[in-house]
């Protein structure tokens, strides 16, 4: 958009500068209590989720008006979710799970209006999201088990030699979850956002020729959407497996969405052999 | 849970980004100014996190409070609620159908009764018919049989009578051509006597 304006000189795109955080009240710097474009669309976020689940559920309707079905559907859903992969023992985490979910698909969602701003695409944002829930889940875990939670970190089932690397690369891979876990969501974000942006930039310069970057514009967007919904449910997803890993140590049947169980497959073969 | 462990997490970050907050305070406007030019991603600028992790963190207690407290509690006791009032429904559909089915078997047995019952009149009926046909029968046959007894009283009656009268007859004939044939020899007395010894 800004590139139309300066369009005379080429392409003049700077896919970046949507996610540059701004004060929207004078001119100066981002101090803490800066009310800034970020804090505008968390606040927009908000109000859509609290339009969305207690607005439109004011009725308390046995029979659900369409904004009610939907606010139900998005609860049965993360209900859904959390008990699949977590077990009923997540039940007392289900509003928190629920509530990251909820904010980072509308957070997702809303970026999605053109001139607005992606929360979610701001490392500042995902990196202490993923840190809540890396903090959150290794206290649940030692206040659920004590000490014994550190046998998430020793594979019983490998031949004893090889448990001391297991255990480093299982601490690793645990040290190295809030990092994936916020890289990814941000990652994405910010990818297709930046995308739009250059088709954008260069749809200005083009004339008759937009044509070709617009139809591109509708293709990403329409991907765009899908990586919203897709994050915020992968966030979310790998968020029940961690929390899982906590209460259930292994024993519940985990969805090993994550890389680090791909580990042991080539151990297994090893392991019957020494039996 | 979070919200906890949260702030001191973010404590960590603040406290070091809030110092460079404050000395890059200079720097941001002349940054300001090029902001048309950004090369590098905005995200990395340190300055602008303590700002965003704060208000990050107060929009997530807001909606935490406002899920767990409002949202969530309503839709799950709705959800609840219209899950009862469908069992409830179900319920209910199936008392309806066993009182339908009762109503059914109590609507057979009415009509196996009735059925037996009419049986029973049609049967009682027939056998009160046949008690009064047998009846009116025994009574005609009785009547037929004292007519038959009477006529044969009467038949014999008159028989005897005619008998006699013949006796008389003949005796009276024969003395009447015996008085022909031989006039004034006749006794009467030997006539009848004769007669009557011939008619034995």
């Amino acid at each position: 958009m800004a590139a139309g304006a300066e369009g005379e000189g080429g392409f003049a795109i700077h896919p970046m500068d949507q996610f540059i955080v701004k004060p929207l009240f004078g001119d100066g710097g981002v101090g803490l209590f800066t009310v800034s474009n970020a804090t505008l669309w968390m606040a927009i976020t908000v109000a859509v989720v609290s339009l969305l689940l207690i607005a439109g559920t004011r009725g308390r309707a046995l029979v659900p008006s369409r904004v009610q079905s939907m606010a139900e559907l998005l609860y049965g859903f993360v209900r859904k979710m959390v008990t699949d992969v977590a077990g009923e023992k997540a039940a007392p985490y289900f509003p928190y799970i629920f509530t990251l979910f909820v904010f980072i698909l509308f957070a997702n969602l809303l970026a999605l209006i053109p001139y607005s701003y992606t929360v979610t695409a701001q490392f500042a944002v995902t990196v202490p999201l993923a840190l809540a829930v890396f903090i959150s889940v290794t206290v649940i875990g030692f206040m659920k088990h004590g000490t014994h939670f550190l046998s998430l970190f020793w594979p019983t089932d490998a031949p004893v030699a090889l448990r001391p690397v297991l255990c480093i690369i299982e601490l690793i891979s645990y040290f190295v979850r809030p990092v994936s876990h916020s890289i990814r969501l941000g990652a994405n974000l910010m990818a297709g956002h930046a995308v739009l942006k250059v088709f954008a930039g260069f749809a200005g310069p083009l004339g008759i020729g937009a044509v070709l970057p617009i139809a591109m514009m509708v293709g990403v967007f329409g991907l765009e959407v899908l990586v919203a919904v897709i994050q915020a449910y992968v966030f979310a997803i790998l968020t029940c497996v961690y929390l899982n890993d906590a209460l259930n140590l292994h024993g519940h049947s985990a969805h090993d969405e994550d890389e680090h169980h791909s580990d042991y497959i080539g151990v297994h073969p090893d392991s019957h052999a020494a039996h | 849970m979070a919200s906890e462990t949260e702030p001191t997490g973010e404590g960590v970050v603040e406290g070091a980004a809030h110092g460079a907050d404050t000395a890059a305070h200079g720097a941001d406007t002349a940054a300001h100014g090029a902001e048309h030019g950004a090369t590098g991603m905005p995200q990395l600028d340190f300055e602008t996190w303590p700002s965003q992790i704060f208000w990050l963190v107060i929009a997530l207690v807001v909606l935490y409070f406002l899920m767990s407290r409002i949202a969530l509690p309503r839709i799950g006791s709705v959800i609840e609620e219209r899950h009862d009032a469908i069992e409830s429904d179900l319920d209910r559909a199936a008392d309806y159908t066993r009182q339908a089915e009762e109503a059914e078997a109590a609507y057979e047995l009415a009509l196996q009764e009735a059925r037996s019952k009419a049986q029973e009149i049609a049967a009682e009926t027939r056998a009160e018919i046949q008690k009064k046909v047998d009846a009116a029968m025994a009574e005609a046959e009785s009547r037929i049989s004292e007519r038959t007894a009477v006529s044969e009283a009467r038949i014999a009656e008159i028989r005897d009578e005619a008998a006699a009268s013949v006796e008389a007859v003949a005796a009276d004939t024969a003395a009447a051509l015996v008085e022909q044939m031989l006039p004034g020899s006749a006794d009467d007395a030997e006539v009848r006597a004769a007669v009557a010894a011939r008619l034995g």
